[in-house]
């Protein structure tokens, strides 16, 4: 199967073993994002697989997932589809000006209750 | 017994109770957590990219810390425990990660060594469920309480080791144990929305009150939680109706360590 370069590398920084997949559909039907994503957790397997990564990193998915590792947990064949996202997201925000969060927005984000966590977490995700 | 103790940013500043009730009540019930010294902030996330090994590294330091001294390592906030089990999975099980951390840091000959603990499993190991009921000063009798484990302790189980993922007993035992009555729902498992509250609040609501709906048509009256992002995204949803506590706090008040205050 022809792999782009963008493929080589998503499947690089994911480490996700994606020829396991039985393609049974239970990573997406454990998702709590699921209504919310315009490629599902399964899909990211078999566009992986077609060397479709560029979908993958154009994918409204990415600031969907929640890292609830619920698709890890309950995938009976080990594959990680999250491991994925995770590499398409890590592929976007590592390219100047793809930020998904910029210090400018924070102050009208914020909340006296806000914990450090969600702060911390969110920079995480969504920034370099 | 002295515990190497990891409190993490939060417990610093948002989630003070979390930290304080926890260290008065580990007083009480005969161990000690000495507070690492100098230790930085975990991320909150794990870092899941194969190619990200810096960003482990305060982690790695804080993990050698406890190695040192011979010590287990504790933490409360489930977000820090997550990170720290499956860092120091990789530290004893990937040996390029290994590498290139020595790349990073000579000094830092670690091999995931030291044991990671989340407080609730001293309480369950090394103090025992029923010593702790023998030591309850207060029983919560006639609390319903409804344990929300949320994602970061269980999954993937593999790894974080905590409890059944899909059944999970522990908080439930904890709280028996206190003299509460604890109430299970199906959804005590599910995500809150974690850092997805901070850009999409709408979602994470709509994530939340399914959580509470869940956990008050079972008949909770309160939700008990260890993580300050759980406890933070279900008040923001669930105002007074349901209100959220830290596990620590109930511990605390069973032991009779909140006497005096006025919210009791
Ligand atoms: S980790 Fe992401 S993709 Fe997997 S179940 Fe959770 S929200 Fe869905
Ligand atoms: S649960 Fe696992 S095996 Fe099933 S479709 Fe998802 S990734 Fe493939």
């Amino acid at each position: 199967m022809y792999k782009t370069n963008n493929t080589e590398e998503l499947l690089n920084i994911s480490g996700a073993d994606i020829k396991r997949c039985m393609k049974c559909g239970r990573c997406s039907a454990s998702c709590p994002s699921y209504e919310d994503m315009d490629i599902l957790p399964h899909q990211f397997v078999s566009f992986a697989e077609n060397g479709r990564a560029e979908d993958l990193m154009a994918s409204e998915s990415l600031w969907k997932c929640l890292s609830c590792f619920a698709c890890i947990e309950r995938c009976p064949r080990d594959v990680k589809p999250a491991r994925l996202i995770e590499a398409a997201r890590l592929m976007i925000i590592r390219k100047q000006g793809e930020d998904y969060l910029s210090p400018d927005e924070i102050p009208e984000l914020l909340n006296p209750e806000v914990p450090q966590q969600l702060l911390v977490s969110a920079f995480r995700k969504y920034r370099r | 017994m002295i515990y190497s103790y990891y409190p993490g940013c939060t417990l610093k500043t948002k989630a003070k109770e979390l930290d304080e009730f926890a260290r008065l009540s580990a007083t009480k019930l005969g161990f000690t957590l000495e507070e690492i010294e100098e230790w930085q902030c975990c991320g909150a996330v794990y870092p899941l990219g194969t190619d990200e090994v810096a960003s482990k590294l305060p982690v790695i330091r804080a993990l050698n810390e406890a190695k040192k001294k011979n010590q287990p390592l504790v933490t409360l906030c489930s977000a820090c425990h997550h990170v720290f089990k499956r860092v120091n999975d990789d530290m004893k099980n990937n040996k390029d990660i290994r590498d290139t951390v020595k790349n990073y840091d000579e000094e830092l000959e670690y091999k995931g060594e030291t044991e990671v603990l989340h407080y609730l499993e001293v309480i369950k190991n090394f103090v025992g469920f029923d010593k702790l009921k023998a030591m309850v000063e207060t029983p919560l009798k006639g609390r319903k309480v409804g344990a929300y484990y949320g994602c970061m302790l269980l999954r993937p189980s593999s790894i974080m080791q905590f409890d059944d993922p899909e059944n999970p007993t522990i908080f439930e035992d904890f709280l028996r144990a206190i003299g509460a009555e604890p109430v299970i729902y199906p959804y005590r498992n599910e995500c809150c929305g974690g850092y997805i509250s901070l850009k999409e609040k709408q979602k994470a609501q709509g994530m939340v009150e399914k959580i509470v709906e869940n956990a008050t048509s079972n008949g909770s009256k309160e939700l008990i939680t260890a993580c300050p992002l759980c406890q933070y995204n279900v008040k923001q949803t669930a105002g007074e109706d349901l209100p959220v506590y830290y596990f620590t706090d109930l511990l605390a008040e069973a032991l009779g360590l909140k006497e005096g205050e006025a919210d009791v």
